[in-house]
């Protein structure tokens, strides 16, 4: 089975109804746009659910939604079995979250922050003590526990907040683009900790993210969104599956030569949406490249860049909305400059 | 029981960070004192002017004020806490977190008056230091803190009301100025009926100079206005926490 | 010279602008004083049928007072912005042009002075709207505008210090508690003759806030008293050289760094 197949979580056997679920969840705020325009989605438990957008999409508006933060305008939402309208206490003592911002008060210690989320949860006294230490120890904060938060590093706070979130033991926990502004090494930690959290303990995570391999590295099913929409919602394999074969992607040195280069890529395969210059599905895959580079060398066309791209979620949002993801957001890195790049997602 | 461990944790945070931090609690500590000090100490004179007959002294007289003018600015320190809960984002880590929020408003309550009374037993001390005379006995005492705490409460929820609507510190003097107006329009320095013209109007009219007049005859052993002083900071406690729990549901909508 | 006095004159202009485009650090420092003067007044009157009090009119006694209030926004505010050059390092541009330290200094304090000017204006405004004779006439209007300028200037200047020695704003709205208890610790609500309390009448003698407060109410309802102004301009002048040279210095080791 895949990783994001329901059918392989622990509890895929009880008839449970979705840990998290939404139909039709709408927020319109007093002077724009809909930030969220019409949510259908389900989580099952024990799923690592990511939400895949740029910014401004509504990811973070739909999470405060879930999280009973901000009151949709319309539309419903069950979180942990309990509407998260009528029923926001419940749902409250049943999530954690760690939210864009790492909400820490600089006064406090770490120790002191985990001791007033425990009281705040209702823990019982004499559990908070050994729950904290026992959360300071897994997210890497043992020595800097009694220290004021105002002195930490940023990873250092996202770890707490990290901590924060799980201290009542949830069933389902809420990381709203948690690694951004990490090191590489705090986010691959992080990481570590999310999977093992939904696959040793069977928690429901809800993952905003808008970094590809975030999504691709962690989440069982992804829902891309765009603009307070679902665009594409499925297992990362199977939507990539959907953009399909590899593309090819050419930029005429001369911008007068494009309509030549329309012509000779179209004899290797479908044109598709490209931000950059001319670009065509190959319907053979791979193999053509070589026929490509020789047929524009015959023609006498020079390039100033062409690269070979295996489908990626960028891809699949590219198809959807005609708009890259990584351009429409924070820059990512990734894509290399210039020449002829080769890249999996 | 949720609601009040609720309470509890948001109290034992606000206050270890008060007690904890010297440039919280100094000026709340600090300004009521300096007041007593500059008023019963600067001013004691006024007790001269024909007509002035309190007989329990001036120093009893600014007392009573300054008692009551620091539980009213204690609720309105701790508002600006909550204000700064708000600009910072940690009140939606007590939002998320607390299964009922009016739990919120409460635990901020209770330390607004845990706060108070550490500063009501430095000011007592003090004054009781400076010689001042007690006409009353425990139950006018009783009394005359009595007030205090209501008109703390009342004080805290009005600035928590204010704190949760505009949810930054420019809810500051928001919350500060009517609270000031309240207390200088009232006899402050001289008994109401030396009081002239406008001053009179509005000092009349004022709701807190019940609260003091009741206060001053509890310290002098002679209660007066008891029931329209109660009665005033009752109603302005009840009207504030409907006022501070409408506050909540706002910042609630608006997703804080 | 010229050369001084034009930029000076630039960096005068720009605290000024900086000054009016926040509304709150021009109308907390006009509307404050005269609402403490009101209530006092009010509250107040009464005192003046004490036996040795020098007016009938409380509020002729207390206009004073806000000109040395304003004196002590006019340090915050002055702090405050400069405080704000240092973090965010418009100080350090200053550093790297010939401009000499003094005219830097003068140029950030030309909004305080300015604002001190208008406050005075709006402060004598108002008391002869609700019936204050100048006892000093014309002339004294002219030489209390005068001791405005001053008495911003050398608050001002302890501000620009304050900024300039810890380059924080918090660090300068922590000195009001302080500059609070010079103004209350004196001669504000009552004559110093008429103080009953001994430790207090002697605080407030040695206190030089008093002597402003008196210059200023001396013009009021004295006329010309020469020993009062003497005292007046005498500690207020001294404050303002003081504190310009201690401003001056702390920048001149600031724009060092």
């Amino acid at each position: 089975m895949e990783r994001g197949d329901p059918g392989s979580h622990p509890y895929a056997t009880d008839v449970r109804e979705p840990a998290i679920e939404a139909e039709g969840l709408v927020r319109e705020f007093k002077k724009g746009p809909r930030a969220v325009d019409g949510i259908d989605l389900a989580v099952a438990p024990g799923e690592i659910y990511g939400f895949l957008g740029p910014n401004g999409a509504g990811k973070s508006t739909t999470v405060h939604m879930l999280t009973t933060l901000l009151p949709p305008t319309s539309g419903t939402a069950r979180v942990a079995g309990h509407d998260v309208v009528r029923e926001g206490p419940q749902v409250r003592m049943r999530i954690g979250a760690a939210l864009q911002e790492a909400a820490l008060d600089p006064l406090l210690t770490g120790r002191e922050h985990l001791r007033l989320q425990a009281a705040l949860q209702a823990l019982p006294r004499d559990e908070r003590a050994a729950r904290a230490d026992e959360l300071l120890g897994r997210v890497g904060l043992r020595t800097a526990a009694d220290r004021k938060v105002r002195s930490y590093s940023g990873g250092m706070k996202r770890r707490l907040d990290l901590a924060l979130a799980l201290v009542h033991r949830p069933p389902v926990l809420f990381l709203d683009e948690p690694t951004t502004g990490l090191d590489v090494q705090s986010r691959t930690a992080l990481w570590e900790e999310v999977a093992r959290l939904a696959h040793e303990e069977g928690v429901t995570v809800f993952l905003t993210t808008q970094y590809l391999e975030e999504a691709d590295a962690l989440a069982g099913r992804v829902g891309i969104i765009d603009h307070g929409r679902i665009v594409a919602e499925g297992t990362p394999a199977r939507l990539k599956a959907e953009v399909g074969r590899p593309t090819v992607e050419a930029v005429p040195a001369d911008p007068a030569e494009r309509g030549r280069v329309e012509e000779i890529l179209g004899r290797f395969g479908e044109p598709c949406a490209s931000t950059h210059g001319v670009a065509v599905r190959l319907r053979s895959g791979e193999a053509d490249l070589a026929g490509i580079v020789r047929a524009l060398d015959a023609e006498g066309i020079t390039v100033e860049n062409l690269a070979l791209h295996q489908p990626s979620l960028d891809d699949v949002f590219l198809a959807k909305t005609g708009r890259s993801l990584e351009g429409a957001g924070e820059d990512e890195e990734g894509r290399a400059p210039g020449g002829l790049a080769m890249e999996s997602a | 029981m949720r609601r009040l461990a609720v309470a509890r944790a948001v109290a034992w945070r606000t206050l270890h960070n008060v007690f904890t931090n010297p440039s919280l609690f100094i000026p709340s500590l600090a300004f009521p004192l300096f007041f007593f000090i500059a008023f019963a100490g600067g001013l004691s004179r006024v007790s001269d002017v024909p007509g002035f007959d309190y007989p329990a002294g001036y120093t009893a007289f600014q007392f009573v004020f300054v008692l009551l003018q620091s539980a009213a600015f204690g609720g309105v320190f701790t508002g600006f806490g909550i204000a700064r809960d708000f600009e910072s984002g940690f009140a939606r880590r007590l939002l998320l977190a607390a299964p009922h929020r009016s739990g919120i408003v409460l635990g901020y309550a209770v330390a607004a008056l845990v706060r108070w009374l550490v500063t009501a037993a430095v000011i007592t001390a003090v004054a009781l230091l400076a010689g001042m005379q007690v006409g009353g006995d425990g139950v006018d005492l009783v009394g005359l803190y009595g007030l205090a705490v209501l008109l703390n409460g009342a004080a805290v929820l009005w600035a928590a009301g204010v704190a949760m609507r505009l949810r930054s510190m420019q809810a500051g003097p928001i919350m500060q100025m009517p609270v000031f107006l309240v207390l200088f329009f009232a006899p402050v320095y001289v008994p109401l009926a030396l009081l002239e013209g406008w001053i009179h109007a509005v000092a009349t009219l004022n709701p807190l100079t019940r609260v003091l007049e009741a206060g001053r005859g509890f310290l002098a052993g002679s209660p007066t206005e008891v029931a329209a002083a109660f009665g005033a900071t009752v109603a302005l406690a009840a009207l504030f926490s409907v006022w501070a729990l409408r506050g909540l549901r706002r910042a609630e909508r608006a997703g804080a | 010279m010229t050369a001084s006095a034009d930029q000076t004159y630039l960096l005068a202009r720009r605290s000024v602008v900086r000054t009016v485009r926040q509304p709150a650090n021009v109308v907390f420092p006009l509307v404050f004083p005269l609402l403490l003067l009101a209530v006092n007044s009010g509250g107040l009157d009464a005192a003046t049928s004490l036996p040795g009090f020098p007016t009938d009119s409380f509020v002729a006694f207390a206009l004073a007072i806000p000109f040395i209030q304003g004196a002590l926004f006019a340090t915050m505010n002055a702090g405050t912005d400069l405080a704000r050059d240092v973090q965010t390092g418009f100080l350090n541009r200053l550093s790297l042009t010939p401009m000499r330290g003094i005219v830097v200094l003068l140029g950030q304090l030309g909004g305080v002075v300015a604002l001190g000017v208008m406050q005075a204006v709006v402060y004598l405004t108002v008391g002869l709207a609700v019936g204050v004779r100048l006892a000093s006439g014309p002339a004294g209007v002219l030489v209390l505008l005068a001791f405005a300028v001053l008495v911003s200037l050398g608050f001002g200047a302890l501000g620009a210090f304050a900024a300039l020695r810890t380059g924080s704003g918090e660090a300068v709205q922590s000195l009001f508690p302080v500059f609070f208890v010079f103004l209350f610790i004196s001669s504000m609500n009552l004559p110093r003759d008429l103080i009953a309390i001994d430790w207090f009448r002697t605080a407030a003698t040695v206190n030089p806030v008093s002597y402003l407060i008196e210059a200023v109410r001396s013009l009021i309802i004295e006329g010309w008293n020469a020993q009062a102004l003497a005292l007046g301009f005498g500690i207020a002048t001294a404050i303002a050289v003081v504190a310009l040279a201690l401003a001056s210095w702390a920048l001149r080791v600031r724009m060092a760094r």
